[in-house]
Protein backbone atom coordinates (compact mmCIF):
# COMPACT_ATOMS: atom_id res chain seq x y z
CA UNK A 1 0.00 0.00 0.00
CA UNK A 2 1.37 3.61 -1.35
CA UNK A 3 1.49 6.54 0.61
CA UNK A 4 -0.85 7.76 -1.35
CA UNK A 5 -3.27 5.05 -0.19
CA UNK A 6 -2.53 5.74 3.34
CA UNK A 7 -3.59 9.33 3.23
CA UNK A 8 -6.15 8.93 1.25
CA UNK A 9 -7.94 6.45 3.24
CA UNK A 10 -7.18 8.44 6.71
CA UNK A 11 -8.84 11.33 4.59
CA UNK A 12 -12.51 9.37 3.98
CA UNK A 13 -12.13 7.60 7.67
CA UNK A 14 -12.67 11.76 8.61
CA UNK A 15 -15.19 12.31 6.31
CA UNK A 16 -18.57 12.34 7.51
CA UNK A 17 -21.92 10.86 5.75
CA UNK A 18 -23.99 14.25 5.31
CA UNK A 19 -26.59 14.69 7.82
CA UNK A 20 -30.01 12.26 7.08
CA UNK A 21 -28.08 11.69 3.66
CA UNK A 22 -29.18 14.84 2.11
CA UNK A 23 -26.61 16.30 -0.07
CA UNK A 24 -25.12 19.77 1.73
CA UNK A 25 -26.69 22.34 -1.13
CA UNK A 26 -30.14 20.76 -0.16
CA UNK A 27 -29.66 20.90 3.72
CA UNK A 28 -28.90 24.09 3.46
CA UNK A 29 -32.45 24.62 1.73
CA UNK A 30 -34.07 22.53 4.23
CA UNK A 31 -32.63 24.76 6.90
CA UNK A 32 -33.43 28.09 5.28
CA UNK A 33 -37.20 27.10 5.28
CA UNK A 34 -37.58 25.67 8.42
CA UNK A 35 -36.61 29.19 9.43
CA UNK A 36 -38.84 31.20 7.04
CA UNK A 37 -41.34 29.00 7.73
CA UNK A 38 -40.76 30.06 11.87
CA UNK A 39 -40.82 33.86 9.93
CA UNK A 40 -44.19 33.29 8.74
CA UNK A 41 -45.66 31.09 11.44
CA UNK A 42 -44.88 34.24 13.38
CA UNK A 43 -46.82 36.57 11.62
CA UNK A 44 -49.69 34.47 11.02
CA UNK A 45 -50.11 33.67 14.87
CA UNK A 46 -49.21 37.58 15.58
CA UNK A 47 -52.29 38.43 13.47
CA UNK A 48 -54.32 35.42 14.56
CA UNK A 49 -53.84 36.99 18.24
CA UNK A 50 -54.13 40.81 16.87
CA UNK A 51 -57.68 39.40 14.91
CA UNK A 52 -59.14 37.58 18.34
CA UNK A 53 -58.18 40.80 20.34
CA UNK A 54 -59.26 43.69 18.60
CA UNK A 55 -63.72 44.05 17.96
CA UNK A 56 -65.23 44.97 14.90
CA UNK A 57 -62.55 43.33 12.68
CA UNK A 58 -63.09 44.21 9.30
CA UNK A 59 -64.53 42.00 6.63
CA UNK A 60 -63.74 44.00 3.12
CA UNK A 61 -63.44 41.09 0.73
CA UNK A 62 -66.64 40.56 -1.03
CA UNK A 63 -65.45 38.39 -4.29
CA UNK A 64 -63.43 35.31 -3.98
CA UNK A 65 -62.54 35.46 -7.76
CA UNK A 66 -59.41 36.32 -7.70
CA UNK A 67 -57.55 35.10 -4.45
CA UNK A 68 -59.42 31.61 -6.16
CA UNK A 69 -57.41 32.18 -9.60
CA UNK A 70 -54.11 33.35 -8.02
CA UNK A 71 -54.54 29.85 -5.59
CA UNK A 72 -55.17 27.92 -8.54
CA UNK A 73 -52.32 29.66 -10.75
CA UNK A 74 -49.99 28.97 -7.61
CA UNK A 75 -51.24 25.46 -7.06
CA UNK A 76 -50.26 24.95 -10.89
CA UNK A 77 -46.94 26.58 -10.68
CA UNK A 78 -46.11 23.49 -7.92
CA UNK A 79 -47.12 20.84 -10.35
CA UNK A 80 -45.50 22.24 -13.29
CA UNK A 81 -41.85 22.55 -10.97
CA UNK A 82 -42.07 18.97 -10.38
CA UNK A 83 -43.00 17.98 -14.23
CA UNK A 84 -39.57 20.44 -14.96
CA UNK A 85 -37.78 18.40 -12.08
CA UNK A 86 -39.04 15.33 -13.29
CA UNK A 87 -37.48 16.54 -17.02
CA UNK A 88 -34.12 16.88 -15.89
CA UNK A 89 -34.12 13.77 -13.89
CA UNK A 90 -35.12 12.02 -16.90
CA UNK A 91 -32.26 14.19 -19.16
CA UNK A 92 -35.09 15.91 -20.56
CA UNK A 93 -33.26 19.24 -21.22
CA UNK A 94 -35.25 21.44 -23.14
CA UNK A 95 -38.28 20.03 -21.51
CA UNK A 96 -37.04 20.49 -18.35
CA UNK A 97 -36.07 24.62 -19.22
CA UNK A 98 -39.49 24.79 -20.73
CA UNK A 99 -41.10 23.77 -17.65
CA UNK A 100 -39.22 25.63 -15.23
CA UNK A 101 -40.30 29.03 -17.48
CA UNK A 102 -43.93 28.02 -17.07
CA UNK A 103 -43.48 28.09 -13.53
CA UNK A 104 -41.33 31.36 -13.73
CA UNK A 105 -44.24 32.67 -15.70
CA UNK A 106 -46.78 31.21 -13.89
CA UNK A 107 -45.10 33.17 -10.92
CA UNK A 108 -45.35 36.73 -12.63
CA UNK A 109 -48.74 36.21 -13.41
CA UNK A 110 -49.49 35.75 -9.79
CA UNK A 111 -47.58 38.66 -8.80
CA UNK A 112 -49.73 40.75 -11.12
CA UNK A 113 -52.92 39.41 -10.04
CA UNK A 114 -51.42 40.39 -6.59
CA UNK A 115 -50.44 43.96 -7.09
CA UNK A 116 -53.90 44.79 -9.12
CA UNK A 117 -55.52 43.51 -5.94
CA UNK A 118 -53.36 46.11 -3.69
CA UNK A 119 -53.63 48.62 -6.34
CA UNK A 120 -57.80 48.19 -5.94
CA UNK A 121 -57.19 48.00 -2.30
CA UNK A 122 -55.29 51.18 -2.42
CA UNK A 123 -57.63 52.93 -4.78
CA UNK A 124 -60.21 52.52 -2.05
CA UNK A 125 -58.34 54.34 0.84
CA UNK A 126 -56.20 50.99 2.19
CA UNK A 127 -52.88 51.85 2.77
CA UNK A 128 -50.16 50.06 5.45
CA UNK A 129 -50.83 53.01 8.14
CA UNK A 130 -54.76 53.78 7.02
CA UNK A 131 -58.17 51.74 6.67
CA UNK A 132 -61.15 52.91 5.11
CA UNK A 133 -62.87 49.63 6.34
CA UNK A 134 -62.04 50.05 10.63
CA UNK A 135 -59.16 49.63 12.35
CA UNK A 136 -55.78 50.53 10.52
CA UNK A 137 -54.45 47.39 12.08
CA UNK A 138 -56.20 45.06 9.60
CA UNK A 139 -54.26 47.03 6.55
CA UNK A 140 -50.86 47.06 8.28
CA UNK A 141 -51.24 42.93 8.88
CA UNK A 142 -52.45 41.91 4.97
CA UNK A 143 -50.47 44.09 3.03
CA UNK A 144 -47.29 43.34 5.77
CA UNK A 145 -48.05 39.49 5.29
CA UNK A 146 -49.49 39.69 1.85
CA UNK A 147 -46.14 41.66 0.72
CA UNK A 148 -43.73 39.29 2.53
CA UNK A 149 -45.24 36.50 0.72
CA UNK A 150 -45.46 38.13 -2.55
CA UNK A 151 -41.80 39.16 -1.93
CA UNK A 152 -40.48 35.69 -1.91
CA UNK A 153 -42.73 35.13 -4.93
CA UNK A 154 -40.67 37.56 -6.74
CA UNK A 155 -37.58 35.94 -5.14
CA UNK A 156 -38.69 32.75 -6.97
CA UNK A 157 -39.53 33.80 -10.14
CA UNK A 158 -35.68 35.63 -10.12
CA UNK A 159 -33.83 32.42 -9.18
CA UNK A 160 -36.05 30.07 -11.14
CA UNK A 161 -34.96 32.02 -14.15
CA UNK A 162 -31.32 32.60 -12.85
CA UNK A 163 -30.92 28.74 -12.38
CA UNK A 164 -33.09 27.07 -15.15
CA UNK A 165 -30.93 29.53 -17.34
CA UNK A 166 -27.56 27.92 -16.17
CA UNK A 167 -28.76 24.76 -16.35
CA UNK A 168 -29.71 25.23 -19.95
CA UNK A 169 -26.32 26.80 -20.32
CA UNK A 170 -24.74 23.11 -18.36
CA UNK A 171 -23.39 24.90 -15.34
CA UNK A 172 -25.92 23.79 -12.99
CA UNK A 173 -27.63 19.95 -13.29
CA UNK A 174 -31.05 18.70 -12.01
CA UNK A 175 -30.31 18.30 -8.23
CA UNK A 176 -29.75 22.66 -8.40
CA UNK A 177 -33.69 22.33 -10.05
CA UNK A 178 -34.98 20.43 -7.07
CA UNK A 179 -33.59 22.44 -4.67
CA UNK A 180 -34.74 25.88 -6.51
CA UNK A 181 -38.41 23.53 -6.83
CA UNK A 182 -38.28 23.04 -3.08
CA UNK A 183 -38.09 26.86 -2.21
CA UNK A 184 -40.78 26.74 -4.71
CA UNK A 185 -43.16 24.65 -3.29
CA UNK A 186 -42.22 26.31 -0.09
CA UNK A 187 -43.70 29.52 -1.34
CA UNK A 188 -47.36 27.42 -2.39
CA UNK A 189 -46.92 25.93 0.79
CA UNK A 190 -47.29 29.69 2.90
CA UNK A 191 -49.90 30.85 0.38
CA UNK A 192 -52.26 27.67 1.81
CA UNK A 193 -52.04 29.12 5.46
CA UNK A 194 -52.47 32.96 4.18
CA UNK A 195 -55.64 32.41 2.01
CA UNK A 196 -57.59 30.97 4.84
CA UNK A 197 -56.60 33.17 7.75
CA UNK A 198 -56.18 36.66 5.97
CA UNK A 199 -58.77 36.22 3.16
CA UNK A 200 -61.60 34.06 3.82
CA UNK A 201 -61.62 34.69 7.59
CA UNK A 202 -62.09 38.31 6.49
CA UNK A 203 -64.98 37.73 3.85
CA UNK A 204 -68.05 39.89 4.39
CA UNK A 205 -70.98 37.59 4.58
CA UNK B 1 -27.41 7.04 -5.41
CA UNK B 2 -27.70 10.66 -6.17
CA UNK B 3 -30.88 12.91 -5.15
CA UNK B 4 -31.90 13.02 -8.75
CA UNK B 5 -31.62 9.06 -8.94
CA UNK B 6 -33.44 8.44 -6.38
CA UNK B 7 -36.53 10.13 -7.79
CA UNK B 8 -36.24 9.02 -11.28
CA UNK B 9 -38.21 5.91 -11.26
CA UNK B 10 -41.94 8.38 -9.53
CA UNK B 11 -43.58 8.57 -12.33
CA UNK B 12 -45.79 12.38 -13.02
CA UNK B 13 -49.03 10.34 -12.23
CA UNK B 14 -48.49 10.32 -8.36
CA UNK B 15 -47.45 14.09 -8.52
CA UNK B 16 -51.05 15.10 -10.80
CA UNK B 17 -53.00 13.26 -8.11
CA UNK B 18 -51.59 14.79 -5.19
CA UNK B 19 -51.98 18.13 -7.01
CA UNK B 20 -55.92 17.38 -7.73
CA UNK B 21 -56.22 16.61 -4.05
CA UNK B 22 -54.50 19.81 -2.14
CA UNK B 23 -56.78 21.91 -5.51
CA UNK B 24 -59.86 19.79 -3.84
CA UNK B 25 -58.74 20.52 -0.40
CA UNK B 26 -58.13 24.28 -1.50
CA UNK B 27 -61.47 24.39 -2.70
CA UNK B 28 -62.86 22.94 0.13
CA UNK B 29 -61.31 26.10 2.20
CA UNK B 30 -63.30 28.29 -0.29
CA UNK B 31 -66.77 26.22 0.26
CA UNK B 32 -65.99 26.60 4.59
CA UNK B 33 -65.66 30.41 4.13
CA UNK B 34 -69.61 30.84 2.48
CA UNK B 35 -70.60 28.59 5.82
CA UNK B 36 -72.82 30.10 8.38
CA UNK B 37 -70.57 29.20 11.31
CA UNK B 38 -68.66 31.26 13.99
CA UNK B 39 -65.16 32.97 12.79
CA UNK B 40 -63.76 30.29 15.57
CA UNK B 41 -65.37 27.00 13.99
CA UNK B 42 -64.31 28.48 10.67
CA UNK B 43 -60.59 29.10 11.70
CA UNK B 44 -60.37 25.50 13.16
CA UNK B 45 -61.40 24.06 9.87
CA UNK B 46 -59.87 25.69 7.89
CA UNK B 47 -56.90 25.50 9.81
CA UNK B 48 -57.11 21.86 9.94
CA UNK B 49 -57.72 21.54 5.66
CA UNK B 50 -54.56 23.70 5.29
CA UNK B 51 -52.02 21.67 7.93
CA UNK B 52 -53.41 18.22 5.81
CA UNK B 53 -52.39 20.52 2.38
CA UNK B 54 -49.44 21.25 3.68
CA UNK B 55 -48.76 17.95 4.68
CA UNK B 56 -49.53 16.79 1.58
CA UNK B 57 -47.03 19.44 -0.53
CA UNK B 58 -44.02 18.34 2.14
CA UNK B 59 -44.36 14.68 2.06
CA UNK B 60 -44.95 14.76 -1.68
CA UNK B 61 -44.24 17.22 -3.78
CA UNK B 62 -40.88 17.98 -1.50
CA UNK B 63 -40.23 14.43 -1.07
CA UNK B 64 -40.11 14.50 2.60
CA UNK B 65 -41.77 11.28 2.38
CA UNK B 66 -38.53 9.21 1.52
CA UNK B 67 -36.26 10.54 3.95
CA UNK B 68 -37.38 9.22 7.24
CA UNK B 69 -34.59 10.99 9.07
CA UNK B 70 -35.13 14.58 7.67
CA UNK B 71 -39.24 14.00 7.60
CA UNK B 72 -39.00 13.84 11.47
CA UNK B 73 -35.99 16.74 11.65
CA UNK B 74 -38.70 19.34 9.70
CA UNK B 75 -41.52 18.00 11.51
CA UNK B 76 -40.38 18.08 15.11
CA UNK B 77 -38.30 21.21 14.65
CA UNK B 78 -41.01 23.40 13.19
CA UNK B 79 -43.61 22.02 15.69
CA UNK B 80 -41.83 23.16 18.41
CA UNK B 81 -41.38 26.48 17.17
CA UNK B 82 -44.65 26.91 16.51
CA UNK B 83 -45.62 25.78 19.77
CA UNK B 84 -42.89 27.88 21.32
CA UNK B 85 -44.56 31.10 19.81
CA UNK B 86 -48.09 30.08 20.69
CA UNK B 87 -47.17 29.29 24.32
CA UNK B 88 -44.09 31.27 25.17
CA UNK B 89 -45.23 35.14 23.69
CA UNK B 90 -46.64 36.90 27.52
CA UNK B 91 -48.51 39.29 24.84
CA UNK B 92 -49.97 36.24 24.06
CA UNK B 93 -51.29 35.19 26.81
CA UNK B 94 -52.57 38.93 27.93
CA UNK B 95 -54.58 38.67 24.37
CA UNK B 96 -56.09 35.25 25.16
CA UNK B 97 -56.80 36.19 28.37
CA UNK B 98 -58.49 39.59 27.78
CA UNK B 99 -55.96 41.19 30.03
CA UNK B 100 -55.11 45.21 29.16
CA UNK B 101 -52.14 45.57 27.31
CA UNK B 102 -48.80 46.50 29.52
CA UNK B 103 -48.44 50.12 29.37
Amino acid sequence: MSQADVTMGAHSALMEEPAFRVPAKKMAMWLFIIADSATFAGCLVAYGFIRNATPNWPRPFHSITNVALMTFILLTSSLTMLIGVRSAQKGDKSGAFRWTMITALAGILFAGLHLREWMGMIGEGATLFTNPWGTPLFSSLFFSITGLHLLHVTGGVVALIAVGLRYQGGRYNADDLEITGLYWHFVDLVWMFVVPLVYLLNLAH
Amino acid sequence: MTTAEEHKSNGVGKDVGVYICILVLAGIQFVIAYQDISASQMFVRMLIVAIVEAALALLFFMHLWENRGLKWFVLIFTVAVILGMQYGWTDSFRISEGVQWAK
